[in-house]
């Protein structure tokens, strides 16, 4: 055994194991914690924002260099802040309209890019998709299955039509494929899980107490 | 004017934002540059100072009118405005003018980060494993086909993504890929066409003001 004396890993051993408390009953050492956690959380973001946005993109060039074209950024910004006065308190909805507007706006062409017509050109049968799967023969197999697949999964988020007939064949193939993929799905979050688990566990009897190498 | 405009803004800067992807001239890939990487990241910033004054604003009033635990109210708010005095006056590498380091000990921003925020962060992650494990419990027992497959299917992954996958059987890890790059994409592939759609039709609804719920409350037309 070979404990520590470098005080941070004592500090971020000591929280672990308060945050570990949890797992017997909500304590007075988690919920420490926990508010540190949150604290920290803010106080890092403050300095962020500070150090990597608010001074190189707008007050260095606005008040040293005078790109006097972000004054329109700081008066809009500062708009959020009439929140807290609520007789003007309706000017924060131009800041959040002009976010809104351009995220939201931006994400209609890259969703549909993205979301539909490269899923669609993965998903049709085409020699290209045939040899993606470096498997030989049996990549024609794989790409029939995965068409076959997605075109069941929607067939099961058809509500219009009752389940019945043909669709209700297509849907009960469909809620196969689904179950698989939630499965796969969980059992890929419970495995990340576990390697932070892991991580902190070999942390707490590594680094700290020294028990482990 | 009071939602009448807000309403109008969010139509123009829909309509930019949709722009750039359909014209490649230089003007509006530089319009769209700076809007991207300046104009949006100030209001950003704007708003996390309103998301910080709201937080401060409620534990103190948590404090004030001693609520329950509000003894950790105080906590927050002293790691808060400790880290944020280490953060401005420090510097982001400890090169600021208040000094951030005693003799061999340190503790500039990315010291607290690295042994507060990324222990604590990864601790309460690995604390869902419990969480997940136990509420598995309880949701997959094997009470339907369906509900069958999906535990299979988990316990596949589970095992085939470690070590004892390839001791069990050596096709085990494959087997484990093959879940995840066929079955696994079919149906994500097939929900993800939904959700597509579904973004689409709310992004639409948000642009031409058809959703209102953003405005909030308040009068005023």
């Amino acid at each position: 055994m070979n404990i520590s004396l470098d005080p941070w890993i004592w500090i971020s051993a000591l929280l672990t194991v308060s945050i570990f408390s949890f797992l017997y009953r909500d304590n007075p050492f988690y919920r420490f914690a926990e508010h540190i956690f949150v604290g920290v959380a803010n106080g890092w973001a403050v300095t962020f924002y500070w150090h990597n946005i608010l001074v190189p993109s707008l007050f260095d060039p606005l008040f040293r260099r005078g790109q006097l074209l972000l004054i329109i950024p700081f008066i809009i910004g500062i708009l959020y802040l009439t929140r807290f006065i609520p007789r003007v308190s309706w000017l924060v909805r131009i800041p959040i309209g002009i976010t809104m507007g351009y995220y939201v706006g931006a994400s209609i062409p890259a969703d549909v890019q993205a979301y539909i017509i490269k899923q669609t050109q993965g998903t049709i049968l085409t020699s290209q998709n045939f040899q993606a799967w470096n498997a030989g023969n049996m990549g024609v197999v794989w790409s029939i299955i995965l068409f076959v697949g997605v075109i069941c999964t929607l067939s099961y988020f058809y509500f219009s039509k009752e389940h019945k007939g043909v669709l209700g064949i297509t849907s009960r193939i469909g809620i196969i494929f689904v179950m698989i993929g939630f499965g796969a799905a969980f059992g890929y979050t419970v495995m990340a899980r576990i390697s932070l688990l892991i991580g902190r566990l070999q942390f707490l009897l590594g680094d700290w107490l020294g028990v482990i190498h | 004017m009071k939602k009448t405009f807000p309403l109008f803004l969010l139509f123009i800067f829909g309509i930019l934002g949709i722009i750039p992807f359909i014209v490649p001239h230089p003007i509006v890939q530089d319009t769209n540059n700076f809007l991207l990487n300046v104009f949006l990241k100030i209001l950003a910033a704007f708003a996390l100072i309103l998301g910080l004054g709201s937080l401060l604003r409620v534990h103190m009033d948590k404090i004030k009118r001693k609520r329950q635990n509000w003894q950790y109210s105080w906590v927050l708010i002293i790691t808060f405005i400790i880290t944020s005095i280490i953060g401005l006056f420090g510097g982001v590498t400890g090169e600021g003018i208040l000094p951030t380091r005693i003799g061999s000990f340190s503790f500039d921003i990315w010291t607290l980060y690295f042994n507060i925020e990324v222990p604590l962060g990864a601790t309460m992650f690995a604390l869902l494993a419990f969480f997940m494990a136990s509420a598995a419990y309880r949701a997959f027992r094997a009470r339907s086909s369906e509900a069958t497959l999906l535990l299979v299917s988990a316990f596949i992954i589970m095992i085939g993504v470690l070590p004892l996958g390839e001791r069990i059987s050596h096709h085990l890890p494959s087997f484990t890929q093959w879940i995840m790059d066929v079955p696994n994409v079919a149906a994500q592939r097939g929900i993800l066409f939904g959700v597509a759609l579904g973004m689409l039709a709310t992004a639409l609804k948000i642009i031409l003001g058809i959703e209102r719920s953003w405005l909030g409350g308040g009068g005023g037309e």
